[in-house]
């Protein structure tokens, strides 16, 4: 049987629909659709698409389960390396992982291995079934500081192991970026409520309104009685570019703009904490976020949304998927553009004083490649102009937050400040694990998981080396 | 949850509550501040710990009704829960090696004053306070300020008690009469703390002050509390949650923290308009 050479599509909800509310864009594979794309898988005995997922689900088992209609078995396979099937179904860019290495995509499109995740977890959430039966506990306690993605991984395999693990979050739910981040549309916060509950199934133990760095600090947390700690406390304080007028009010870092209206929920009729609707939208950046608040700045009532972006289409780091939304759904690129100062209001008797008036950028051409590879964008001399806008959102990335460090004496941190680990996780302080964007600075939910997963590896041997 | 031990109230719209919180109890000092939410759909919103007892493992908060949350929280009773109850934030206020020190608050930032005061009387330093209100029945904490100061002039604004004016007439008084402090330390308003600056400005003395911009998560993450401080002519960003609350006053750009204070002023209004409806207030 000839194998059939695309994906299935996803169900989408139209553009001209969904830029009107804040449920999830893409619908979902139904039954039948999920079994004739898992029929595409060729169950290569190579596959490749196994080393490049971060977290190593053994995706042609998972796929195969799906083949026999045994769902809950593709589940249970999925959920033995990832914690988070979900979310990782519906936000990891499989485009650079998994489906990359497909054999499949050497002639065709690659199996849709993402979206037949999704269908999984779907599945199983559907039922409302157990992710599994609670391990034995073997008498040891790990404490997690942070309940993102490394530390929800990492909670979730020292849990399978038998660990106590309590896990400690700043916020008043867990979730980390997962909630105040990624918008509701990319990713229902329903769907990360489940995935937490899943964990507590497991016996994992929830903090909030825990900061460690001030209201128990790392050593404190040895003093109870933890035998080691996992930080993931994430990327924390947003960058600005250093231009003048980042003050003015309607200037958001990506990170207030989201957390105001995902987290405190600032989407609904008449929230409790106000956020800028409407207007003319500039968003500055090229990532997953800057798509997000992009997308979000349409959906709460925006005129007009830019993007401006220093490099061109191809260098745009965010997700496929989410340009191609971003497009359907009308936002306007501004590529090798880059902000060169915010203008606001002047006259104190305006009652826009202090407010954003415009954004004044400069436009750019690719020059040669710099290290990383990309090439690098350089100013046209005399290429000055403005764009009007009321709002401007700087999405342009985050470094790590200081308060651990700053309290921990001994924990070593490199020149970004981000925490210095070796390769299974180890920081320069005994028993202290580290990873996700605490150690990169931003970086994709995926890739904090495998540092999640590495390090729970590592915390065992730890713990059970010690104990011999 | 973060039970209301004790409540009490200190004027018409000032309100102190004694919150269940042990772990902040034992860590938290004078500076540092909260963030708090009344019910699982409400907002996080700063106020500072006017004071602790790591024994009973409460934490005292004193708030103003200025807006729909405090409006909310200033209906609950004692017995009632706070949905969230998270610090204890920021960089305590330094208080080492000086020696003399004037402390002065304005209105509702007494609250926050009050316990700087108490750490400099702990450690031996001669304290000078100066308390500024609108009026005789908004006064707050006179007592407690009274126990904690060497010296201490309350003022108001139309003279119904203490001294009639400013907390920067007397202020002035005392350095023209050539007294010197150590450090000044201003609490308050934006604009009683600039003026502050500028009334100590001539005499080099090193000025403190606490600032309350919007904040969100209070952790470092979102950026809302920046302001601008003035460093040699540069302009530095910075954030209050975890690089303050407590700034030089010589560096901090007044004018614009208090635009950006008044970014959401339409939509507080609305709220506020919308809890008065609710829960009755005054």
């Amino acid at each position: 049987m000839a194998v059939i050479q695309n994906k299935h599509e996803m169900p989408l909800q139209a553009p001209e629909a969904r830029i009107c509310n804040f449920n999830e864009v893409a619908l979902g594979y139904d039954e039948e659709t999920a079994l004739k794309e898992a029929e595409r898988c060729l169950n290569c005995p190579a596959k490749p698409c196994v080393s490049g997922c971060p977290v190593n689900i053994r995706i042609p088992e998972f796929i195969a389960k799906i083949k026999e209609k045994d769902y809950e078995g593709a589940y249970q396979i999925i959920h033995a390396s990832s914690s988070l099937p979900a979310v990782c179904g519906r936000v990891c860019p499989q485009e650079t992982q998994c489906e990359q290495v497909c054999t499949l995509a050497k002639r065709f499109e690659p199996v849709a291995i993402g979206r037949l995740e999704r269908f999984v977890a779907d599945t199983h959430n559907a039922l409302n079934a157990k992710a599994g039966d609670r391990p034995e506990a073997n008498g040891h306690r790990v404490a997690v500081v942070g309940a993102g993605p490394s530390g929800l991984t990492c909670a979730g395999d020292l849990a399978k192991k038998g660990y106590a693990v309590t896990v400690y979050e700043a916020l008043h739910t867990p979730g980390g970026v997962l909630v105040y981040g990624i918008p509701e549309f990319r990713l229902p916060k329903a769907i990360v409520a489940r995935e937490v509950e899943a964990l507590e199934e497991l016996g994992v133990v929830f903090a909030v309104n825990v900061i460690i760095g001030r209201t128990l600090s790392i050593d404190e947390l040895f003093e109870e009685g933890y035998e080691a700690v996992f930080i993931g406390s994430g990327a924390g304080l947003p960058r600005f570019m250093n231009i003048p007028g980042e003050s003015l009010t309607g200037v958001y870092s990506a990170n207030e703009f989201l957390t105001r209206t995902n987290l405190m929920k600032a989407y609904l009729e008449d929230p409790k904490t106000p956020v800028k609707k409407g207007g003319t939208v500039a968003v500055v950046g090229g990532g997953n976020v800057a798509m997000d608040a992009a997308r979000t700045a349409l959906r709460l009532g925006a005129e007009h949304v830019y993007i401006v972006y220093r490099r061109s289409m191809n260098e745009l780091p965010a997700r496929k998927e989410e340009v191609e939304h971003a497009v359907e759904e009308g936002i306007d690129f501004r590529l090798l553009c880059n902000p060169t100062e915010i203008l606001g209001y002047e006259d104190p008797k305006d009652p826009k004083y202090g407010s954003v008036k415009a954004l004044r950028a400069v436009r750019m051409e690719l020059g040669e490649p710099d290290e990383s590879g990309r090439r690098s964008p350089v100013v046209i001399e005399g290429s000055e102009f403005e764009l009007a806008v009321d709002t401007v959102i700087m999405a342009i990335g985050t470094s790590p937050n200081p308060l651990i460090k700053s309290t921990t004496e001994g924990l070593e941190v490199n020149r970004r400040g981000g925490i210095i680990i070796d390769e299974a996780g180890l920081t320069s302080r005994p028993g202290v694990y580290a990873g996700g964007d605490a150690v990169t600075g931003s970086a994709t939910v995926i890739s904090a998981m495998g540092a999640g997963k590495k390090a729970a590896e590592a915390i065992d041997r730890y713990i059970q080396n010690r104990e011999e | 949850m973060y039970r209301i031990v004790k409540k009490k109230t200190l004027n018409p719209s000032v309100t102190e509550m004694d919150i269940e919180a042990p772990l902040i109890a034992r860590k938290a000092k004078a500076g540092q501040f909260i963030i708090l939410r009344t019910d699982a759909e409400g907002e996080r919103i700063p106020l500072t710990i006017a004071g602790t007892d790591p024994a009973a493992g409460t934490v005292k908060i004193i708030f103003q009704t200025v807006g729909a949350t405090t409006l909310q929280l200033s209906v609950m009773k004692e017995g009632d829960s706070l949905q969230d109850f998270a610090g204890p934030l920021g960089r305590p206020t330094e208080t080492e090696g000086k020696k003399k020190v004037c402390v002065i608050g304005g209105g509702v930032g007494c609250a926050i004053a009050m316990p700087v005061a108490g750490a400099f009387h702990d450690q031996g330093t001669e304290v000078t306070g100066i308390i500024g209100f609108r009026s005789r029945d908004l006064v707050i904490l006179e007592d407690e300020f009274r126990s904690l100061c060497d010296e201490l002039i309350v003022m108001t604004d139309d003279g119904t008690y203490g001294q009639k004016g400013n907390v920067t007439m007397p202020l002035k008084e005392m350095l023209e009469a050539g007294r010197s402090f150590d450090e000044v330390i201003a609490i308050g308003p934006l604009v009683m703390m600039k003026f502050v600056v500028e009334a100590v400005r001539p005499y080099g003395i090193p000025v403190t002050v606490s600032m309350n911009p919007i904040m969100i998560d209070g952790t470092g993450m979102c950026g809302g509390c920046r302001l601008t401080l003035v460093q040699d002519g540069r302009r530095t960003m910075k954030f209050a949650c975890v690089d303050g609350p407590d700034f030089n006053g010589y560096e901090v750009d007044f004018d614009e923290a208090m635009i950006r204070n008044r970014m959401y002023a339409a939509e507080e209004r609305r709220a506020y308009d919308e809890a008065c409806r609710l829960f009755g207030g005054k």
